[in-house]
């Protein structure tokens, strides 16, 4: 199967963009190599703004771009939506600006560069602001679609990618704030976002050869959450298990929790990062270290069950 | 508009600002008394803006960065006629229009929220560098404090001002010599903020008296510097206007009780 990273996929998904929107500019602080925005600079020149190493007033002055009429696609690593919290959230979130924020390198899987830099809080942060919208997508085919969707959207959307090259699904269809059902089951229920689908996915198999028939839905979108689906599945299915590469705090564990009280859970687990920081390493090994694989998520539900 | 009815704009709007913090029992008098005249002279006679038209996409931007002075832009907005008197009777109250800080959701004439230090310079410089991307003949004036400028945010800002050329930004510091806790030497000193101005790249005019109407309207009225964002270094008096609180530190976040109030009103009168 065809691999591509998804912040690659959002550095093809700008140029596409920039295309048909001339209104869509982009700005990087000195990162464009790794967000994957050199292909939009390398197009598009004269929209490019390099911001140098400043974090911070690369947001706030998209803020102010924004007001202008234009569309500011900031790139930066997720780990900074701590750094630039006050900017997204008072620069950007509090007076409605339609600024668009495409944070790459997001979870553990970023790999060698260490927990330092690897996000496992910013879904948490994002989540929480009044007005934005979060997008957590599974692939590049969702990725083309959720950036689509960031310029149609009038104010503040936050896409977390993943540096990790994963697998690219064939595309599924695309809606703003409602999730996919990737598979029918009715023994428990996977909730899954971002490149965890691909570990999900084996999950589900190894479940399945062991007479366990789980359902599977992943949501591109974590605000505005799809509640009426995971109350659907939650209702149907009674065990719920939620898979994430973030903090099993604030992420989409808690958004299922939230929806999902109440409406017929009879066990709930959150599968994620346990309240911990990451460290150097393999993507693959890191997966193992955090209990992210496929064979350990399988044996996390069987055990569960 | 004359020299004399812009001065008299100044005391209008500085009993404006004495009114709503009184009414309210809250706010920040003295930082708004000391940047009242530079404000006064930027919607009455330098910034080509509209009430009529507050939404012209065209018109010249203000972000008040030291947003904490929000009722001498208030005062100043209802003079030039966005809204009228009443509703500083609601300054700081719930369902005003005229929030604690700036609020462009809220009030009408406000170009940017600001209230979280640093920002707003930020935001102007992106509005300047937007203006030149889209054409837009727009100048982007701002107006920062300078305990403001212990903000790393207003280094970064000012270095990309220079980077992108933006002789499209005017950068106003209302240098009253005083934050909370004390003067700027006490709490953090800001060295030669002249010196780092130059040296980040800004055309530097310092106005001596910065409360002299005069003054401030031939610095603000200076051509600009082609290639260069312009920066105003206007050394202020804090609490300007009202003698009890001229110079004095304690007058930064404290309201005025009806007794100093009105003293403070016969004081600005005319």
């Amino acid at each position: 199967m065809e691999k591509k990273a998804v912040r690659v996929a959002y550095g093809e998904a700008l140029v596409k963009l920039g295309e048909k929107n001339d209104k869509v500019v982009v700005l990087d602080a000195d990162l464009a190599a790794a967000t994957m925005t050199n292909a939009f600079k390398k197009a598009y020149p004269d929209r490019f703004y390099d911001c140098g190493i400043a974090e911070a007033n690369m947001v706030d002055m998209a803020a102010g771009m924004s007001t202008m009429g234009l569309i500011p696609f900031c790139s930066t690593f997720a780990v900074f939506a701590g750094r630039n919290y006050d900017q997204i959230r008072n620069g950007v979130c509090y007076p409605k600006f339609n600024v668009k924020f495409g944070f790459s390198h997001a979870g553990i899987t970023l790999g060698e560069d260490g927990g330092s830099h690897q996000a496992i809080e910013d879904l948490a942060l994002m989540r929480v602001l009044p007005g934005m919208t979060v997008f957590v997508p599974s692939d590049a085919n969702e990725c083309y679609q959720c950036v689509d969707a960031a310029a149609k959207i009038d104010g503040p959307v936050y896409i977390r990618t993943a540096r990790l090259a994963s697998p690219v699904y064939d595309p599924r269809p695309f809606t703003v704030g409602k999730g996919t059902v990737i598979k029918d089951g009715k023994d428990c229920v996977i909730f899954t976002c971002g490149i965890m689908l691909e570990h999900t996915l084996e999950a589900v198999d190894l479940l399945s050869q062991q007479g366990i028939d789980a359902a599977l839905v992943s949501f591109h979108t974590l605000k505005p959450f799809d509640e009426e689906l995971a109350r659907e599945y939650t209702a149907k299915c009674k065990k719920v298990f939620t898979v994430e590469e973030h903090s099993i705090i604030g992420g989409l564990g808690d958004t299922v929790a939230s929806a999902v009280i109440g409406h017929g859970v009879e066990k709930f687990m959150k599968i994620g990062i346990n309240d911990v920081f990451g460290q150097s390493g393999k993507p693959a090994d890191l997966l193992i270290e955090y209990g992210l694989t496929g064979t350990q998520i399988a044996d996390k539900i069987k055990n569960n069950l | 508009m004359e020299l004399q009815a812009l001065k008299q704009k100044a005391r209008a709007v500085r009993r404006d600002i004495i009114t709503m913090t009184a009414k309210a029992g809250a706010g920040h008098p003295g930082g708004s008394l000391s940047c009242t005249d530079a404000l006064v002279a930027l919607y009455f006679e330098v910034m080509n803006v509209n009430p009529e038209n507050e939404k012209d996409p065209n018109r010249d931007r203000f972000v008040l960065s030291k947003g904490h002075a929000a009722p001498a832009l208030y005062g100043t907005l209802c003079e030039r006629g966005y809204f009228g008197p009443e509703e500083f009777d609601k300054f700081r109250q719930l369902h005003g229009i005229l929030q604690g800080h700036p609020d462009i959701k809220k009030c009408p004439g406000v170009d940017a929220s600001t209230g979280s230090l640093g920002q707003g310079i930020s935001i102007a410089v992106g509005m300047a560098l937007g203006a030149k991307h889209t054409g837009n003949p727009c100048h982007v004036y701002t107006v920062i404090g300078d305990g403001e400028s212990q903000e790393g945010l207003v280094w970064e800002a000012s270095m990309a001002a220079a980077h992108y050329k933006l002789d499209n930004l005017t950068v106003i510091l209302d240098h009253n010599g005083m934050q909370i806790d004390g003067t700027n030497d006490e709490v953090m000193s800001l060295g030669d903020i002249k010196a780092k101005a130059l040296a980040f790249g800004y055309d530097v005019i310092e106005v001596e008296d910065g409360n002299d109407m005069q003054q401030v309207l031939d610095a603000l009225k200076a051509p600009a510097c082609p290639g260069k964002p312009r920066y105003i270094l206007l050394n202020t008096l804090k609490g300007k206007g009202v003698s009890f609180m001229e110079g004095q530190v304690g007058w930064h976040g404290k309201a005025p009780n009806a007794e100093q109030a009105a003293q403070a009103l016969k004081e600005l009168e005319g």
